[in-house]
């Protein structure tokens, strides 16, 4: 909860901004000045990234040692789809992170959606499956607005206003469904389909989160408001004062973010098939675990859609590793809790080292 | 400075720890054997042709409001008390956990409900509130899952262990032809209604006509969704022979079948158990799953609502060997421990499973 | 977590508007208007809510809110220096996990109730010394703790549930005060209340609370050791919610490894609610109470006209953000008025 004003107990130093991708100067300012410390930063995201990436081949080997089924086409297939909920809430997620706001609403609004695609299905029992499924992310579009607004214009903190929301929205959800549930004969075969067509043996839905990882990544990297968006995250006085629309570079990705958990909606609708007022309770802090274990930071300004997405992979692979490997159930929570800290340790540790090469570079120091 | 300190801490707690050690001699132990609160059990004459009076307020707390299993059941209890000519009303939390429960059994306490018909999420958290609400002239019943019997009037057991244990032994072995590896997937390891079955299915399949079948395999997807489809599909790939799996638990049956359907053990591997019809009707008519078993919740909820207006009226007090009429499904009788069994589970498949809507 | 930075109120420059200036702010506070809320939800509930305004319920009540109440104590000065402790419900769950293991191991009570307040201790230094030491942020280290407490508790425990508590401890964490229908407990936070908002509202470590919530790092020039103040207040927090998981534990008679699973988000909510700024450096103890019981009396209230759960979900979440949206608006409008705001 800390802000700017302290560098040293939290984990977002002054150079937070160099340790994002593009930094944060740079994109406001001309660059070969942050040149060198974005050049740096970029090694550390990648070095990070490529811990979280090892770590996953890793566990992804041993399982395989252990029960050779675990990387079975059949057995593949169920842990890209069981990721992809997941990858999609964090990339949404991640872009709230870096303006350094955060959306506690997402599961909320990821079971509203879903409900509403259920509702729309038992209603229109005809409805073309493109259309459910713009409703679905219309839903979430509009929550999103609703917390956009709150946060960007009445400039209320992010962390208050989505717990408040997350309420809400799971309020008018019960309150909607009211003890109804929806079953798999509710919805057309066309639409369950989707999740079981397959592209060249992958899973519709993973090649959408893949898409929507790589369209976040690539609109962050080389849009001008993406990088603004680092910038607004690490010193939001600066960058307004530098001329940034801060107002709006908050707004966007919260809107983003709930269209994003709109299509999480739609999708779990797809796949489970079964759907009633409690789907997607207490998401929110799992999805905020998956962006903070691929290096996102939770106080802005720096982290990748990539490392997100691998975090969600990581926490994913973990699940469905676990009883493949016949560890007992009652550890997964704990160990998803140690990597947690591990990850935002190693965060801390490289920000420092990071620091201090810069400030021995003779850079600006932190 | 601050590692001086933490010497300090550190000592500071290992004195602590070397006082406790000093009280551990003679407190409150476990053995120690204490009384009893406000026990429960029949009190009083049953006067088995008491008046059932008009406008009884017959309060349902299910486990969590919204869960359509519940919402169906509650629905049977609706349909008994408006017969009754009786008060219904449904209360609970929007999520399934015992200290919530509480404080609805106390409101349902200050408002003065007459019946409290309660599905516990926890036999014992839930005591101590439904002692107070008796002493304070509500009678209990209990319905679906049962609360420590010394805190409830009455049980309205659903059907009982043997049978349930019984009719899914049944279905996997004739689906399975008599022979074959099967598994179970079951709800958390240490669910009591899950593993008093499996434990009696177990001794089911030990009697000679099952000899040929072998039990492999036993895992828990922890009623969870996810976990339960994760369960499933390990369970298929390290045991290549299956033949079979029972999953007896709703949650546990539809992520399995699900698994299964959309898998290439579709048509190889027998998945059967308990469900809800609603939720595997979409697999029985794929083919993925023949028949499987479960109560009917309504009538579960319709006998509760009339336990609770015949204990209400004292024409029953919940001793063992009364009996008392129930509306549409006859009379039944309370056997022993106050529990009152609903009757054998309904095996739904393609032919029934239309009528029912839960 | 917002992009802004707050707007700490200017101390009044003329002298004659120092009193009314004064009365002014009093009027103002968040504190003031939650209690205010507090006084007329209490009214209200009491003239149109049937059964609401009895000692018996007043009881319910107090039992309903007793967990939350407590943790919100130390809550609120964490709050208020700028941090955030996620944990404590999954500290309480872990507490009750070990208790119930304790007590199956046979150890007498006596001995388990203050090896399980020592045992938040110690989860409680762990999230304050990596806080402190490691310069971690709170937020991200007690979602992972938050995570990981949880799943030592069914490390512990597993799905088993210890409920043989002798009837003198269980029926005993319930009991009323004699001659009232009060439960004993609200003496235990009447008693931490006062500890801790007097710690909070009437010495220098209680100011310099506030001071580092507003400005972290003028506080340490200021001489001010900063890691060993929010150490102690992650210890103070791991400590209550070990005290709470023991009176939970024997208030429902049961230990489970998902006890109070959820219950930071509503102790947060309770202290926001009350008045504390997510910010730090802002917020009051006789506020974050007044949230608390707020709440707990909407709760009730609602329960008793028979309005379901789903609307008390969609109140809790109005009143929320309109309890932060409305007084920045307010200020916002207040500072646009008479002298075009510096941006």
């Amino acid at each position: 909860m800390s802000t700017t004003r302290n560098p040293d107990s939290t984990g977002s130093p002054g150079t937070a901004a160099a340790t994002g991708s593009p930094a944060g100067a740079a994109a406001t300012a001309p660059r070969p000045r942050g040149g060198g410390d974005a050049r740096a930063g970029r090694r550390v995201r990648q070095v990070r990234e490529l811990g979280i990436l090892l770590a996953l081949v890793l566990l992804i080997a041993v399982t395989t040692a252990v029960n050779p089924g675990f990387l079975a086409a059949q057995s593949v297939r169920d842990l890209l789809l069981g990721a992809t909920l997941l990858t999609i809430l964090a990339v949404g997620q991640s872009l709230v992170l870096i303006t350094r706001n955060v959306d506690l609403s997402v599961g909320s609004v990821m079971g509203l959606s879903a409900f509403a695609v259920g509702t729309l299905f038992v209603a229109f029992p005809g409805l073309p499956t493109p259309v459910a499924a713009l409703a679905g992310v219309a839903v979430g579009t509009v929550c999103g607005v609703v917390n956009g607004v709150l946060v960007a214009a009445a400039r209320v903190p992010a962390l208050v206003v989505t717990l408040g929301t997350l309420y809400m929205f799971r309020g008018i959800d019960f309150w909607w469904a009211s003890g109804r549930q929806i079953n798999a004969a509710d919805m057309p075969d066309g639409f369950l389909g989707l999740g079981r067509v397959t592209l060249l043996g992958v899973p519709l839905p993973a090649v959408v989160a893949l898409l929507v990882v790589l369209a976040a990544g690539w609109y962050l990297r080389n849009y001008r408001s993406g990088r603004e968006l680092y910038a607004v995250g690490s010193e939001p006085q600066a960058a307004r004062l530098s001329g940034i629309p801060v107002d709006r570079r908050v707004f966007a990705p919260f809107v983003v973010n709930g269209a994003l958990a709109g299509l999480a909606g739609v999708l779990y609708a797809a796949r489970f098939g079964t759907l009633d007022a409690t789907v997607g309770t207490g998401m929110e802090l799992e999805v905020v675990a998956a962006a903070v274990v691929g290096g996102v930071a939770i106080f802005g300004g720096s982290g990748t859609v990539y490392g997100a997405a691998l975090g969600a992979l990581l926490l994913s692979t973990i699940d469905a590793a676990l009883p493949m490997l016949r560890v007992d159930s009652f550890w997964q929570q704990a160990v998803v809790g140690l990597l947690i800290l591990v990850s935002i340790g190693l965060d801390r540790l490289l920000a420092v080292r990071t620091a201090r090469r810069l400030r021995g570079g003779g850079s600006r120091g932190a | 400075m601050m590692r001086k300190r933490i010497r300090y801490g550190v000592t500071a707690a290992a004195l602590a720890g070397v006082m406790l050690a000093a009280t551990a001699c003679g407190g409150t132990t476990r053995g120690d054997d204490s009384g009893e609160g406000s026990g429960g059990g029949a009190q009083g004459e049953a006067d088995p042709d008491a008046e059932i009076p008009e406008g009884l307020a017959i309060s349902f707390l299910p486990k969590q409001l919204n869960n359509p299993y519940m919402t169906y059941a509650n629905s049977g209890g609706q349909e008994a008390v408006e017969e009754l000519a009786g008060e219904f009303k449904e209360v609970g939390p929007s999520e399934a956990n015992a200290s919530s429960q509480v404080s609805y059994i106390n409101t349902l306490s200050q408002q003065g409900s007459d019946a409290i018909v309660i599905a516990a999420n926890d036999p014992d958290a839930v005591c101590g509130a439904l002692n107070q609400a008796r002493q304070a002239g509500s009678v209990v019943v209990s319905y679906d899952s049962d609360t420590n019997p010394d805190c409830r009037d009455v049980f309205i057991n659903q059907a009982t262990a043997e049978e349930i244990a019984r009719v899914q032994v049944e279905m996997v072995a004739e689906q399975i032809g008599g022979e074959g590896e099967i598994a179970f997937l079951s709800a958390t390891p240490n669910a009591t209604n899950q593993n008093t079955w499996l434990e009696l299915m177990e001794e089911e399949l030990a009697k000679d006509e099952y000899a040929d079948i072998e039990v492999v395999d036993t895992v828990y997807g922890n009623d969870d969704d996810q976990k339960s489809f994760n369960e499933m599909q390990a369970l298929l790939q390290s045991h290549p022979d299956l033949a079979g799996v029972v999953a007896p638990t709703t949650v546990g049956l539809a992520a399995a079948a699900r698994y299964l359907s959309g898998s290439d053990y579709k048509g190889e591997v027998v998945l059967t158990g308990l469900g809800t019809p609603n939720q595997m009707q979409e697999y029985v008519e794929d083919g993925t799953v023949e028949e499987f078993a479960l109560w009917d919740p309504k009538d579960m909820g319709y006998l509760a609502g009339y336990a609770a207006a015949s204990l209400s009226a004292g024409r029953i007090t919940g001793a063992e060997g009364e009996t008392f009429e129930a509306g549409r499904l006859g009379d039944y009788e309370i056997g022993a421990n106050g529990e009152v069994v609903l009757g054998p589970p309904t095996v739904f498949n393609a032919d029934n499973i239309d009528e029912y809507d839960f | 977590m917002g992009p802004e930075v707050g707007t700490a109120p200017k101390a009044a420059a003329s002298p004659g508007a120092d009193t009314r200036s004064a009365l002014r702010r009093l009027a103002g506070t968040r504190e003031t208007s939650v209690i205010g809320a507090l006084v007329v939800a209490v009214l209200a509930a009491s003239l149109l809510v049937e059964g609401f305004a009895s000692g018996r319920n007043a009881g319910f009540l107090i039992l309903d809110i007793a967990t939350i109440a407590l943790i919100a104590l130390p809550m609120t000065l964490i709050v208020i220096t700028g941090e955030i402790d996620l944990s404590v419900a999954s500290t309480l769950g872990l507490t009750s996990a070990v208790m119930g293991q304790l007590w199956v191991m046979g150890l007498p009570l006596e001995t388990i109730v203050p090896l399980c307040v020592l045992l938040g201790v110690v989860l409680g230094a762990v999230n304050g010394l990596l806080v402190t030491v490691a310069g971690l942020p709170s937020l991200a280290v007690t979602i992972g703790t938050m995570a990981m407490y949880r799943g030592l508790a069914y490390v512990v425990l597993g799905d088993r549930a210890v409920a043989d508590f002798p009837f003198e401890w269980t029926g005993g964490a319930t009991a009323r005060l004699p001659g009232t229908d009060l439960p004993w407990v609200v003496l235990l936070i009447a008693v931490l209340a006062v500890v801790f908002g007097v710690v909070l509202h009437a010495t220098p470590v209680g100011r310099s609370l506030f001071a580092i919530g507003s400005n972290d790092e003028a506080t340490r020039f200021s001489g001010i050791s900063v890691a060993w103040t929010k150490l102690w207040l992650f210890v103070a927090s791991g400590a209550v919610a070990g005290l709470a998981g023991v009176f939970w534990t024997l208030q429902y008679g049961s230990a489970r490894a998902d006890n109070a699973f959820g219950l930071e988000l509503s102790v947060v909510a309770a202290v926001l609610l009350g008045g504390v700024s997510i910010f730090g450096g802002k917020g009051a103890l006789p506020g974050v109470l007044a949230g608390v019981l707020l709440l707990g009396v909407i709760r009730n209230a609602l329960s008793l006209a028979d309005v379901s759960s789903d609307v008390l979900s969609i109140v809790t979440g109005v009143l929320l953000v309109v309890s932060v949206v409305l007084p920045t608006t307010i200020t916002r409008l207040r500072e646009r008025r008479p002298r075009p705001a510096p941006s």
